[in-house]
Order: C-alpha cells, then structure tokens, then sequence
C-alpha cells in the first residue's frame, strides 16, 4: 500500500488520518504522558480523557482490578475539566500534525451541547466524541446509551453545536440491540460512530470477601472483550451508512486489520497502552509489514470485506 | 528529574533471601542496567516480561533498590500470580522496564534524617542510603514480621546506624508504635522523616508527623496499570501540588484526614506526583 492515509467520510464532515490507528479515550492521558514514549506525530489520531464542563474526582479507591486478559475500572471520569485542557494541556500538543479528538461527557443533553459549543471553538481540535456508554458514573454515561431516543437526543445536542467538528458518537456494548442505538445516532446526525466502550463486569477477593473495585462494579476492557468489540463493529458497520471506529483489545497490527476487515475504518487502542507505553506508536510501524503479509493494497477493498458465505 | 525511557532489560539473577517457605518468598532480582540518563532514590521503574505474561495485562511498580555501573536491582515478596512468577525467571529473561518514574525522596546532606521502612518498604532505602552524601545523618528504625535476613538490611547497617525491629507476637507491634512515636518527635524540631512500608504503617506515621508538625515524607504504594498517570488507577487524595514543600509548621487548613478540611483533597496519581508525598498533604484513608 503507497499510503496508509485513510478518510472517514461522515453524514456531514470527514476526519482525514494519516493512519487508522487512533488511541482511546481513558488510556491515553491527555496525549502528554506518553511524549517520553513515542513520537505522536506518527499516530493517526488521539482520542483525549473524557472531559466535563467542570473539573470531576472519580470514583473512590480502589478503581482498578486485573483480570485474566484484561482489566476492570471505575475510574468515573476523573478529569481536569475542559477549561484547564484547553488552558494547560491543549497547547502543548502538537496538534497542528497530530488530530486530538476530544471527548465529551455530560449529565445533561443541555450540558453535553454547553460542552460541544465550548470545544467547536477550538481549531486545535479535530473532531468531538460523544461518550453516552460509561458504565462507572451515576449520573449520565450509559443511561444516555441504551435508549435510543436519549442517544438520538445526545447526538443531537451535540452536533447542533459543533460546528464544523465532525462528531462521533462512542457506543456501549451493554445493550440488547447496539444496531438500535446506532441507528439512533446516525438518525441525530452523528458523522461517525466508535464502538465498543467497555463491558460491566465486576471481580472479587475471595478470601477477603470484598468486591475488588470500590464501586462494586467497572468497566472490563482488553483482549478479553476483543470478540464482543468485533462483533459489535461488524453489526453496527452493516447496519448504519457512516464510518464505524473499532474499540476493544487491540493489541497489535493484525487486531487492527481484524477490525477494519469487520467494517471498522479506523482503530483505537486502548488497554494496550497502560501494557507498554509505547503500544500505539509501534503497531503504527508495524503497520505496513502486516499490510503486505495479508495482500492489503487498500483501505476501500480491504473495509468489510469478510467473507461470510 | 531523569527523563523516563522503555528499555528492555535482561535478568541477570533472582537471588532468594533468607530462605523461601510457603509463607513469605523475598528475592532480590537483577536487572542490566537501562540506557537512561539516571535515577533518584524514592523513584520506581515498571516492569513486564517481554512479549507478554500470560494474560496478565499490567507491569508491576518496584522501587528501584539500587543501581550501580552494570545492575539494576529490585526487591520483592513473591505474593501474587505476577511476582511468584517473578521468582522464577530465570537468566536471560527479557522483561520490558519503564522508568524512572515518579518523584525521589528528599535529600538534605546536612538535616538529620530518620528512615522509617516496614518489610518490603525497606526497599528505596537500599539506594538512598548508599547516594547520600552524608550518611552519618542518617538512622533507620526497621519493623518487620519475617526473620531479618529475608530483607536487605544487612547493606544499609553497614552504611548508616539501623535498628531493626522484629513482630513476632501482638504487643510487640505496641512497642515498635510507641518507638515510632518516640522517634518522630526528637525529629520533629530539626529533622526530617521518610518512611515506607504498608498502609497502616504510614498511618502511624502520619498521624505521629501531624501531632508533633514533622517534616515527614511517606513512599506510597498502590495499585498501578501503566505507571505514568494515564489509567488514573493509583490516585490518593493530596491537598498540595505534591511538588510544593511545606513549611515547617503544617498550616493548620491541612488538617488531619476525617476532618473538614478533607473536602479541600484532590485525587491525584501517587505514580506522576508521588509515590513520595509529604504527610501533611496527603490522606491515606
């Protein structure tokens, strides 16, 4: 393949990359903790911490549990809030070279639009991603993700205000219908669509007797959840006519061809960073020899072309 | 502070202390030394085998116990799948690092300093006692359950004066508190303090540093997916930027935890602000 330039051409707006491998939100920081790691020039994109209107705290500890082929969290949003990223940290990323991604998260369609006006004024932001799927807060998260008309009415919210920032909506595998859903977005106007956020799941300390994340319950995410995150990309890509983003354990350059053979146009990874911190930056450079192993001449041919019958 | 570099790191030998029972396994591992441009005693390095550890997501924080010219060296109770794992590399293993992390412990040549370590906290101050430029300052008060020679100590009393401290039944953990308290307070006037160990022991403390205002440090250890504040799994709740020192009275707003002026905490990552927070700023329930 010449280029592995890839452009996600949404319902209004398109999002170009100079690959498809983007990072997720909540393992990536806010892009400045992995600079000792890795050039972040060379990634396609990064997808920053889910940021609130104001500052939040999290969860209680502890917030974390390793499990077999993944992890569990209920880190609840912790963030610096969107002024101080656009103050403190937005400037210090390269983003003239590098689309950052931001990602919202409100308590309120009324909020998430504040929130959206609020970063479409930014030009060093290339593009706004919804997350209606959370599983670790109270108020909001995936409450707005499994209905399809508080989806729509999110989506709607937000693209209203966004200008001309191609929005995003991030899905929650935590549904009995994700194409429903996805079809709700699509219906509010979401240029493009990520799936999946993580799954609820929960693990205890038997000798303890003690769950072992405060909050009972978190988020399981990693190659554990690869098969349902799949899955998910390849129902909701068949089922809604805008590009789809494959979130869920990737961990290498071949997961990456896997998703995107699902129908997803683009990759995030996400629990593989906290792994090794320079995971991103070395499936991009993998990128290219895994292209030629499989016979890949081009995004377009190689996009869901998974031979079903 | 040195820049952090991933490296990858090969075991040069895992050398049980002290005998090993079904109880408590103590190892000291070493490790080629990484490319960086060096390190501080207090900080911590990541570590993972290379390629993978059986579904096993997360490296593992270790103090960074010493290092000289050639080896890294950590210590470590095998406790867990991961560190029993540990225990069994053999030489040539390849492991991933990450490292130096975190903030070091403070060093004043001339402050006469106590070092508080419990079991596995001895750790940090393998390092910190060989690195110091005046080791006559130094004394350190040693509590531990497992017999001496599973810790490192041995290396530390042949620098500074060390008096170690063993439980063996329940009211010798009175004495070794009542000792603690004792000695924070002859700190406390013109010292400094620095201690590391499990959670209830920082406890004492840090409750024994506020009721006598001494300038006390307390390593922390935590839970950690990445070990360079991007999984926001390790914080602790800090009422100052960590980097900020205090004065030499505790201003009275940070008062100790349970009181109103827990409000006034923030979670922040031990791994990127600490592990090394100043007790006055810093709540561990």
């Amino acid at each position: 393949m010449e280029t592995l330039r890839v452009t996600l051409t949404g319902r209004d707006f398109f999002l170009n990359l100079k690959n498809p491998v983007l990072t997720a939100s909540g393992t990536f920081g806010y892009g400045l903790e992995f600079m000792p790691y890795g050039d972040l020039q060379i990634l396609g994109g990064i997808v920053v911490k889910g940021l609130s209107l104001v500052p939040r705290e999290g969860n209680p500890m502890p917030r974390i549990a390793e499990t077999p082929c993944g992890m569990l969290n209920s880190i609840g949003l912790q963030n610096c809030g969107v002024e101080a990223f656009l103050r403190d940290k937005l400037p210090l990323l390269p983003a003239d070279a590098l689309p950052v991604i931001a990602n919202l998260y409100a308590t309120s369609t009324g909020e998430f639009g504040e929130l959206a006006t609020v970063l479409a004024a930014e030009r060093a932001i290339a593009a706004l991603e919804v997350n209606i799927s959370c599983p670790n807060v109270n108020e909001g998260g995936s409450f707005f993700g499994q209905d399809p008309r508080m989806a729509a009415a999110v989506t709607a919210a937000v693209k209203k205000n966004a200008g001309a920032k191609p929005v995003i909506v991030k899905l929650s595998p935590n549904v009995t219908d994700i194409c429903e859903i996805a079809r709700a977005c699509e219906a509010g106007g979401a240029d493009m669509l990520s799936c999946i956020n993580t799954l609820s799941g929960m693990a205890v300390d038997l000798a303890g007797r003690r769950p072992l994340l405060a909050m009972i319950t978190g988020g399981l995410s990693g190659p554990a959840i690869k098969p349902v995150a799949l899955r998910c990309v390849w129902q909701v890509s068949r089922a809604v006519g805008i590009p789809v983003i494959g979130i869920g354990g990737a961990q290498c350059a071949e997961d990456v061809l896997e998703f995107i053979l699902a129908g997803a146009s683009a990759v995030q990874i996400g629990t593989a960073n906290f792994s090794r911190p320079d995971a991103a930056f070395r499936i991009v450079r993998e990128l290219p020899a895994v292209l030629e192993k499989y016979n890949v001449t081009s995004w377009d041919s190689f996009r869901g072309s998974l031979q079903t019958a | 502070m040195p820049q952090p570099i991933l490296a990858q790191l090969t075991v040069t030998h895992v050398e049980p202390l002290g005998g090993i029972d079904a109880q408590a396994a103590f190892f000291l591992m070493r490790l080629t030394l990484p490319p960086w441009d060096g390190w501080k005693p207090g900080q911590f390095i990541m570590l993972r085998p290379a390629g993978g550890d059986a579904g096993r997501l997360w490296g593992r924080p270790f103090s960074i116990c010493r290092a000289d010219d050639a080896n890294l060296c950590v210590f470590f109770q095998a406790r867990g799948r991961a560190t029993m794992a540990m225990a069994e590399f053999a030489t040539g293993t390849i492991l991933d690092a990450w490292g130096p992390l975190g903030n070091a412990l403070a060093v004043e040549d001339d402050t006469p300093t106590l070092l508080l370590a419990g079991g596995v906290g001895i750790a940090p101050f393998v390092g910190y006692v060989h690195a110091h430029p005046r080791p006559e300052n130094l004394i350190m008060e040693f509590g531990h359950r497992m017999p001496l020679p599973c810790y490192p100590f041995e290396g530390i009393r042949t620098k500074i004066s060390a008096n170690a401290h063993r439980e063996k039944e329940a009211g010798d953990r009175e004495g070794f508190l009542h000792l603690l308290d004792d000695r924070i307070r002859q700190f406390s006037a013109e010292g400094l303090v620095l201690a590391c160990g499990p959670t209830p022991f920082l406890e004492a403390v840090q409750t024994f540093s506020l009721r006598y205002k001494a300038r006390t440090q307390l390593c922390l250890e935590t839970r950690m997916a990445c070990g360079i504040g991007a999984c926001l799994g390790c914080v602790v709740k800090a009422a100052l930027p960590p980097k900020a020192r205090p004065d030499r009275k505790m201003p009275e707003k940070y008062a100790p935890p349970g009181s109103a002026a827990r409000a006034e905490y923030h979670h922040v990552q031990t791994c990127i602000c600490g592990p090394n927070f100043w007790a006055d700023t810093v709540s561990l329930r």
